[in-house]
């Protein structure tokens, strides 16, 4: 296979310029010309007064343009007015972090005026900064924290249930927290994986030294905190009542926190598309040479068809938002029956993006794991193009099955049966992975570390919400589980107990490669074990619930449903503290008491080992020539998974062990005694 | 490949092959009459009606399904965790085994059919009669056999109404119903998408607004009934409840007429009966498009 390399190695990219991860490389410091004040340099501080005077601009365009709207003066709200204060608002806050300036001097051949952006140290994690490793982190620190704040707003609405009738928030809070959680969880954790792991470790595990746009990529993550302060500052507006799926008429009925809504997911939208063509051209084009696609890994196979699900699925979400904000503002009648609209069309084009979007949210968990599967079997990955065949059966056909969101709503209804099966084909390649676990798990010599329990965690849970997901998909079992805590449960066992738990064994494996520093691996079992037992003690429940009559997001329940609701909310609080665990752990770990990591300390063959942790600024001292397949574990005759030196040291044996001394296994956190 | 080893490795592979079979084959044969015998019958949403007995039955028979499906992915963790575990600080790689197309032949022949089966299983309860308590849209396939009792469930912001188009288009806030006889749901919906759950009765249609979403559902014999909304509506969703009851067809007649009766002053206000109302400026839509508004451009 013929192999490009000459974006790799950085030719098409101008001297002038920031060159991603080598700024060793860097010509001086030429800037010359202007010079702006520190205060009115790119940077966090310009991007918040550029925000606020974007929103106050735009804000008052929309009260120039719409204030004499019949229906403002009807209702006394303009949406207009909010809508495009969000917008100027994300632009404001793009282009104060440093976004445009490239792109305005480019324009007008004032490039060389740009100052190398020459970055060290701390400060560059706030900066607008085009290092994949830089954005890696920061949205890895970023999904934690959105992670965080939608999780304390699912312990509010437990709050709020431990009683059938007597309340904490009135029904409007209610309903404002019910749909932040949702959205928050929905929209933001679609880049859970994709954003930190997949920018961070793609190209290292394709031999690169940087993504294929960089630019675009610090532009995905930026958006992603304007994505989520619109989101939150819905609630000072009113928040929206229509939980995450946004369902017409009421969007159209709703105040103006909808208006947060519509602009917030626009905004990921954004987002979500750039980080996905963005690591799909990676792959495609930056691949190291050797670098075969039966030798890609099966991370990067699973972030690759999940790009594909994000470029072609969330296209179709904006443009259901851009009507959604048009009907709101300038009075078209997309979603109003009598005016020639449907609501049957919003459910269609948001159930088309939404169906990929779960699968957006389940993909990244089955990479994590099939990635880490073989390391601690220390057995190569059991038919590898059949967990292939797995990812892009399921992308494939998640395309095909949305309108099982709809089996009670009287839209189409013969072609009920079409849906019901293609849903349960995709049973078959969701099997797949199963087969290729337990398959990996078959005579193996099992290392039960951290990021081995998060796996099979992984595979109760996902096995859980899979099935459940059959009982959905039979049209009359779903007649009684649809829109109840049936499917509450369901889609948190896939999506929480999946993607989450993947995303946590993630972290424990490969924070010692992006920060060089190890997770304190005692406090990491107790974090797993509880949130395992309070995960499950939370949301096994919540199948009864559901299937003994409660909707979802009531604030009222039947009273004899009180016990189990009861013991539901206990458990989320205690699976509260589990994941306080983990954030304990990596507060302690990371920055009060680091301990370094020994180089490789899974003793894996993936190519991401092969540096050191955390890389140098080019990744690799040079483009290594990959020479095997990185899950050649027990094969006494495999190549090195390729031509580098292990970091200092020996060439890399087949078993990945790169310390013939042994050194590094005595010292690994894996090993590590808890007793 | 390692050759020294492979042929150990296979026969103990065997050993351990039937060891995970047999336990298997013992937890299925234990669970599974559990499942259909034992829970079955108790499984929701319980016998009321003909629909609801049909949604029990497929409960029962997706649990049957599901349980070996579960034990053997549970049984397969737990043994390998339990026997194929090494701890200490000398790592030993496993056998080398890349693929074992048998295997995998027979997972996905397997894992197919009985994905087919289900999709089989699934149309011909949908379309035999199973199907019938969820929305159907306004000209579903399934028709009632005899003659049937139509009654309209009418939602809006925050509660359900029932119009009864056979008795002088009266309109009630309880649902009453007899029992033995067909019923035909006329779901509608005067502002947002709200979507009418009868639990007992396991019917569930989403109430569009402008559209005549239909269900049937045929109750055994007399009993209370809770009518819910199962699709956010906005404030007061949690609390988009009402009564319902079936009664005997005496009885049910004797309260329909009475009622008619009683409500003729009231009954006679209310719009002509319709299968779908526009809503106009005075609806639930409020002031937002005006008075002015053309309603049908």
């Amino acid at each position: 296979m013929a192999i490009d390399m000459s974006n790799a190695i950085g030719v098409e990219v101008p001297a002038s310029e920031q060159v991603p991860g080598a700024p060793g490389e860097l010509p001086p410091d030429r800037r010359r010309g202007f010079q702006l004040p520190a205060l009115f340099g790119p940077g966090l501080l310009r991007a918040g007064v550029f925000a606020v005077l974007g929103y106050l601009l735009g804000h008052w365009f929309g009260n120039l343009l719409a204030s004499g709207y019949q229906q403002v003066t009807n209702s006394g709200d303009n949406n207009t007015s909010i809508i495009l204060g969000y917008l100027g608002g994300t632009i404001g806050w793009v282009a104060g972090i440093g976004v445009l300036a490239y792109p305005l001097f480019k324009m007008t051949g004032k490039e060389e005026l740009l100052a190398p952006q020459r970055r060290a140290g701390t400060s560059r994690y706030f900066k607008y900064t085009l290092d994949h490793k830089v954005v890696g982190i920061q949205y890895m620190v970023g999904m934690i924290v959105y992670f965080l704040t939608a999780g304390l707003l699912a312990l509010a609405v437990r709050t709020e249930l431990l009683s059938p009738t007597s309340h904490v928030f009135g029904p409007g809070v209610y309903i404002e927290i019910v749909g932040e959680h949702g959205t928050m969880m929905m929209m933001m954790m679609t880049s859970v994986v994709v954003g930190p792991f997949g920018n961070y470790l793609v190209p290292l595990m394709i031999g690169a030294k940087r993504m294929a746009f960089p630019r675009l990529e610090a532009l995905s993550f930026w958006l992603t905190p304007a994505a989520y302060v619109i989101l939150l500052s819905s609630l000072w507006l009113g928040g929206f009542p229509t939980g995450w799926t946004g369902y017409a008429t009421l969007s159209i009925q709703a105040g103006q926190g909808m208006d947060a809504y519509v602009v917030a997911f626009g905004v990921m939208a954004v987002s979500i598309i750039l980080a996905g063509f963005n690591i799909i051209v990676t792959v495609i084009n930056l691949r190291a040479p050797g670098l075969t696609w039966g030798r890609l890994p099966v991370f990067v196979w699973g972030v690759m068809t999940t790009s594909f699900l994000m470029v072609l699925a969330t296209p179709v979400l904006f443009g259901g938002l851009y009507m959604l904000a048009m009907d709101r503002t300038v009075q078209t009648s997309f979603f109003t029956d009598t005016l020639g609209g449907s609501s049957y069309l919003w459910e269609n084009l948001f159930w088309f993006f939404g169906h990929p979007e779960v699968y957006i949210l389940a993909l990244p968990g089955f990479a994590i794991v099939l990635e880490m599967l073989p390391v601690f079997c220390r057995k190569p990955i059991f038919a590898q193009k059949v967990a292939i065949a797995g990812m892009v059966g399921v992308s494939s056909l998640s395309f095909f099955v949305w309108q099982h969101h709809l089996f009670d709503s009287g839209i189409n209804p013969d072609m009920r049966p079409l849906f019901m099966l293609t849903t349960e084909l995709i049973s078959i390649p969701t099997g797949f992975i199963f087969l290729v676990g337990m398959g990996t798990l078959w005579k193996a010599r099992i290392r039960l570390t951290v990021p081995m329990m998060f796996c099979m965690g992984f595979f109760f849970n996902f096995l859980l919400g899979g099935i459940s997901g059959v009982f959905l998909s039979d049209v009359p079992a779903d007649t009684t589980a649809h829109g109840s805590f049936f499917v509450m449960a369901h889609f948190h066992y896939t999506i929480m107990g999946g993607l989450l738990f993947a995303f946590f064994g993630g972290l424990y494996y490969w924070l010692p490669k992006m920060t060089g520093r190890t997770m304190n691996q005692r406090l990491g079992k107790w974090n797993f074990i509880t949130m395992f037992v309070f995960f499950n003690s939370t949301f096994l429940p919540l199948f009864a619930v559901g299937e003994l009559g409660q909707p979802r997001r009531v604030f009222e329940y039947a009273k004899r449903l009180q016990t189990l609701n009861d013991w539901v909310s206990i458990s989320a609080f205690l699976l509260g503290f589990a994941i306080l665990l983990f954030v304990i752990n990596l507060v302690w770990s990371m920055i009060i008491k680091p301990v370094a990591t020994v180089e490789n300390p899974w003793h894996s063959r993936g190519l991401e080992w092969q540096t050191t942790s955390p890389p140098p600024p080019g990744n690799f001292e040079r483009i290594p020539i990959v020479l095997a397949s990185p899950y050649e574990y027990g094969n006494p005759e495999a190549l090195p998974v390729s031509d580098l030196l292990s970091p200092g040291r020996a060439p890399v044996a087949a078993n990945g062990a790169n310390t013939p001394t042994g050194q590094a296994t005595t010292a690994g956190p894996d090993t590590e005694r808890t007793s | 490949m390692a050759p020294d080893t492979g042929r150990t490795e296979e026969r103990s592979g065997r050993a351990d092959g039937v060891r995970i079979l047999v336990i298997w084959l013992i937890l299925s044969a234990i669970c599974m009459p559990l499942v259909w015998f034992v829970w079955g019958p108790h499984l929701p949403p319980g016998g009321l009606s003909d629909q609801a007995a049909g949604q029990r039955f497929d409960n029962k028979v997706l649990g049957t399904v599901a349980t070996p499906v579960v034990l053997l992915v549970c049984t397969f963790i737990i043994y390998a965790l339990v026997n194929w575990r090494q701890d200490g600080d000398d790592i030993e790689d496993g056998p080398y085994i890349t693929n074992k197309v048998r295997w995998s032949g027979w997972w996905v022949g397997i894992t197919t059919v009985t994905v087919l089966c289900l999709a089989v299983f699934g149309t011909y309860e949908l379309e035999n009669n199973n199907g019938a308590g969820s929305g159907s849209g306004p000209s579903p396939l399934f028709a009632a056999s005899g003659p049937y009792l139509p009654v309209q469930v009418i939602a809006q912001q925050w509660r359900f109404t029932f119009r009864y188009p056979t008795y002088g288009g009266m309109e009630t806030t309880s649902l009453m119903i007899p029992a033995g006889q067909e019923i035909q749901f006329n779901v509608t919906s005067l502002d947002v998408i709200h979507s009418f759950w009868a639990y007992q009765l396991g019917v569930k249609a989403d109430a569009n607004p402008g559209v005549n979403n239909v269900a049937f559902v045929k109750a055994y014999h007399p009993g209370k009934f809770n009518v819910m909304c199962a699709e956010l509506c906005g404030l007061w969703h949690g609390a988009m409840t009402a009564d319902g009851q079936v009664m005997t067809k005496a009885d049910f007649v004797a309260w329909a007429n009475r009622t008619e009766a009683q409500e003729a002053p009231v009954t006679k206000l209310l719009p002509k009966y319709s299968t779908v109302y526009a809503p106009d400026e005075t609806g639930a839509g409020g002031t937002y498009y005006g008075p002015q508004y053309p309603v049908n451009p």
